[in-house]
């Protein structure tokens, strides 16, 4: 009998060592994919009991672990919570991460592979590692300015300011309005973190959005920019070119026609490019938007980044030009040239389009991570001065643009945003949403002062429909006071 | 052969009993080591109690020591400390889950000092059977007994009154204050049934029948019980919806009819009569179907399958080298005190300590199968065989469920587990299999000088 006996004792090799391979198999091979699963509460227990890096915005945390005495070892804290709350995002046991909070996890949370050696050093001292540290790009006093201005406004207004550094694209300013408190979702009392989500999630002003790149709105006149760039590249015009001006456009065979805001006239039936922009002339770009075609409209949208989730850190939507394979019949291409129709930006879009129009024509990609250190401040990523976008327009036709958006601050629609000392182009918009939802003020605007430049947009959407917004006086002296606040020496 | 004889004759088997107590002191004091290491890890400091514990450890583990070199001084000295370690290493598991749930719940009662008691009470029960079963032979009278005391213990759950359905499974009997799995106990007398009926039957099973497309097939009437427990698994299936006892009950039956017929033809119709019990199962009950499901697909319902999942997180996390005693949340994963237990070594241990403790095991079951290589008896090569092989196959099905190899079923971790009748029945077979290598190793009785008649009737061995 023991010939049985001796194969089955290999048979009972065979069942441990498939069980050992498996255990390695799931501890070693499968184990990385295993910890990165969202729901995995080990790992987030794990994270809950280190200390996590801060976020810093000028050297100073806007997000930061401080030593807690409950259940977990540490307690998240957001010093100026609401104010930087869609940047830095939440670190909330139950509803997860979002926003920075998100993205730059592993190296908050020390599990990067940039801190392996940092882990080692900790395993062998016997310390639980910490996590690095992020650096935004964002300028507090901008930041500060930005959301005074949009809190000043009347109850219940909700909007947005992003501030770009056309040299760079780092991102200066980003306020979305309404907020939240992230420290109410990061609090270890899980029965007020659930009321607070909940609370959060049924608010109809949805402040957990963030306006600035998750919204996308009809951005009206200020998309005018982007029909003027591209009527300068397609259609060889220059500031001084005469276009088509009166007070409504007729099309062809069709009843319909695009009317003036107002009802005015541009000023005549034949009036300059650069007029027409400082006036704000919809007749006119709505026949240079025929005159250009959707094709090279489009093409030059996407130049500036529609289409495109242009910044990757934090949560974003692509602005659209036109929803996807929409074939534009010419009263709705005129409805597209001044920003209607299907046209729908955030404000860090139109912000691009006016920080692309300041630098030359050269498109920088938008960024919110400066530099990433490990726990000992040894840096190991820097943004630098940033990355090429794309090139939106020629140096020529981009001066001629920026020509004509100061002419628009200096005599025309976009006069609120004068700055004394200080060179600053804007244009404005007034963007009709229909079904009864008021109006958007936007405004789109760069300012340079000696070697020092900044791009806004600003969007304000009012509580309340009354005709009384337009993007000159709403969302213009907004703009001038970041302006003014970012290029404060 | 003469020559053979004489060296047998003089060669004695050294006994190893120090060896023995250096290997039980060091298993008892890694036990030690690890209560004191889950103390600190999970509450930073050495729980209260431990010198007193320690020395009753160390003073149980010495009491074994000498009983063995008592009752049975030539019996295998690697089992007992294997085993200690690991009953030990999972008593400080049971009482690092303990601490754990006692942080997140607001009441929980304790499972360590009842899993301690049990443990005695295991000690008590290799005692007892060390000292009544002086000679595994006379087992081999009783066989027909405990075949019935087997079927008496199967059907025990079932009976109104006594029988629990405890999470879907019909396994367990109350008796007043204690909750009993009589599947445990029956595993021991299935195994001695089954051993016993073998020895004797061996020689008409596998020499009478006929031949049917190269398999040798036995008489109709040597195959009935064989058919009957086949049956009795299924009905263990079927009725308790048991998916693991089944599963081990039928497999030791299939093992050692193999090994007492050496036609590998059984495993052959074994493995056949398997997959239609698995396909039966599959098609009929929903549990086994869920249990597919949840194996092939884990994480398309993560709520449902929150304990599997669990499990898998607990053993990622753990990785290479574990968080350490204390340190990791095996409390997560529900029952991960008893039924995924391994689960919990895995996240605490690491990948190493789950595989030291896979290699208790391996090491459990090789000195069990040594015993039934050198013993000279049918019943007790069968006997040792089956109890080692059983071991394995729950090591197997119990571990590889937890750790996705296959398909999940209930199944204890021998020695590891939270629960009394299992820690009592496997430091029962342990006692058997120390009995059976006592009579093994033991140095043949003088041999009288025989006449020549007598030295034509050869023993087989």
């Amino acid at each position: 009998m023991n010939t049985p006996i001796r194969r089955l004792a290999v048979a009972c090799l065979v069942l441990f060592v498939a069980l050992m391979g498996n255990a390695t198999y799931v501890q070693y091979v499968q184990a990385g994919d295993l910890n990165a699963k969202s729901n995995n509460k080990r790992v987030i227990d794990d994270e809950y009991a280190r200390e996590r890096g801060a976020i810093l915005v000028g050297g100073e945390p806007v997000a930061e672990s401080v030593p807690s005495d409950d259940q977990f070892e540490f307690l998240r804290t957001y010093p100026n919570g609401p104010l930087y709350a869609h940047l830095t995002g939440f670190f909330s046991y139950t509803y997860g991460r979002s926003a920075i909070e998100d993205t730059e996890n592993p190296l908050l949370s020390g599990s990067d592979n940039r801190l392996f050696v940092n882990r080692v050093v900790d395993l062998i001292a016997n310390k639980q590692p910490k996590g690095g540290s992020v650096e935004l790009t964002i300028d507090g006093a901008g930041q500060q300015t930005a959301a005074a201005a949009l809190a000043a406004l009347p109850p219940g207004t909700k909007g947005s300011v992003v501030a770009l550094d056309p040299t760079t694209g780092a991102v200066l300013t980003m306020v979305s309005q309404p907020s939240y408190d992230p420290n109410a979702l990061a609090s270890h009392d899980f029965p007020a973190v659930n009321q607070a989500w909940q609370t959060l999630n049924d608010d109809p002003a949805n402040p957990l959005l963030n306006r600035a790149t998750q919204e996308i709105q009809p951005p009206g006149s200020t998309f005018k920019l982007v029909t003027a760039s591209a009527a300068l590249e397609t259609l060889d015009l220059n500031p001084g070119s005469v276009v088509q001006g009166g007070s409504e456009l007729a099309f062809p065979g069709i009843e319909y026609t695009l009317p003036n805001s107002g009802g005015g006239n541009c000023g005549g039936d034949q009036i300059t490019l650069e007029r027409a922009l400082n006036v704000s002339c919809n007749v006119s770009f709505g026949s240079l938007a025929t005159q250009i075609g959707q094709g090279a409209l489009d093409e030059q949208a996407a130049k500036f980044g529609f289409g495109d989730r242009v910044i990757e850190s934090i949560a974003s939507n692509a602005s659209r030009f036109t929803t996807e394979g929409t074939e534009l019949e010419l009263p709705q291409l005129a409805q597209t040239g001044i920003g209607q129709y299907e046209v729908a930006a955030t404000p860090l879009q139109m912000a691009m389009v006016a920080a692309g129009i300041a630098n030359d024509g050269v498109v920088m990609q938008p960024y919110v991570v400066q530099t990433v250190r490990d726990p000992s401040l040894r840096v190991l990523d820097d943004a630098g001065d940033g990355e090429e976008y794309s090139t939106a327009l020629t140096p020529d036709h981009a001066t001629m643009m920026q020509q004509m958006m100061i002419s628009t601050v200096q005599s025309g629609t976009a006069s609120s945003a004068r700055i004394n000392g200080v060179e600053v182009g804007g244009k404005t918009g007034t963007a009709q949403r229909g079904n009864g939802l008021p109006n958007l003020a936007w405004f789109a605007s760069f300012a340079t002062s000696g070697d020092q430049q900044v791009a806004v947009a600003v969007m304000v959407e009012s509580a309340e429909a009354t005709d009384d917004i337009s993007g000159g006086r709403l969302a213009g002296p907004i703009a001038r006071s970041v302006m003014e606040a970012l290029l404060a020496p | 052969m003469s020559s053979s004889v004489s060296s047998e004759a003089t060669w004695v088997p050294r006994k190893r009993r120090g060896a023995e107590l250096v290997l039980t002191v060091m298993a008892v004091g890694l036990a030690i080591f690890a209560y004191c290491a889950v103390g600190l890890g999970a509450e930073g400091r050495v729980p209260a109690g431990v010198v007193g514990l320690s020395v009753t450890l160390i003073a149980v583990a010495v009491a074994a020591n000498l009983l063995i070199r008592r009752f049975a001084p030539y019996a295998d000295p690697v089992l007992l400390p294997l085993v200690l370690c690991l009953n030990g290493l999972g008593l400080a598991m049971i009482y690092r889950i303990d601490l754990g749930y006692e942080e997140r719940r607001d009441s929980w009662a304790s499972l360590a000092p009842n899993q301690l008691m049990w443990t005695a009470l295991g000690l008590v029960a290799f005692a007892i059977v060390l000292l009544v079963i002086r000679d595994h032979r006379r087992l081999q009278t009783l066989t027909y007994s405990f075949g019935l005391a087997a079927v008496v213990l199967l059907i025990l759950p079932l009976v109104p009154g006594i029988g629990e359905n405890i999470r879907g499974a019909r396994i367990w009997i109350s008796l007043g204050p204690f909750s009993f799995q009589p599947g445990e106990a029956a595993k021991i007398c299935l195994a001695i049934f089954f051993a016993g009926y073998l020895a004797e039957k061996r020689e008409a099973l596998a020499l009478a029948g006929r031949r049917v497309i190269g398999i040798d097939l036995p008489r109709g009437r040597d195959l009935g019980p064989i058919i009957a427990a086949w049956l009795v698994s299924i009905g263990v299936l079927v009725l308790q919806r048991d998916l693991g006892s089944s599963l081990l009950f039928f497999g030791l039956f299939v093992v050692l009819l193999f090994i007492a017929t050496e036609r590998p033809g059984w495993i052959f119709v074994g493995g056949l009569l398997f997959v239609l019990g698995a396909w039966f199962g599959y098609l009929q009950f929903g549990h086994v179907r869920a249990r597919f499901d949840v194996w092939l697909h884990p994480f398309d319902n993560p709520d449902q399958n929150f304990q599997v999942i669990s499990a898998l997180y607990g053993l990622a996390h753990g990785g290479l080298l574990g968080r350490g005693w204390g340190q990791g949340s095996p409390e997560i994963t529900p029952f991960g005190y008893s039924d995924f237990i391994a689960a919990s070594m895995g996240e605490e241990l690491g990948l190493t300590g789950l595989m030291a403790i896979l290699l208790i095991y391996g090491l459990i079951v090789e000195r069990g199968l040594r015993i039934s290589l050198t013993c000279r008896d049918a019943f007790g090569k069968l006997l040792a065989a089956g109890l080692a092989i059983s071991l394995a196959l729950q090591v197997f099905v119990v571990i590889g469920g937890v750790t996705r190899l296959i398909p999940l079923t209930g199944l204890t971790t021998p020695f590891l587990s939270q629960g009394g009748s299992s820690i009592v029945m496997n430091w029962a077979i342990i006692a058997i299999l120390l009995r059976i290598s006592d009579q093994t190793r033991r140095p043949a009785p003088a041999v009288q000088t025989v006449g020549e008649d007598e030295a034509t009737q050869v023993v087989k061995l």
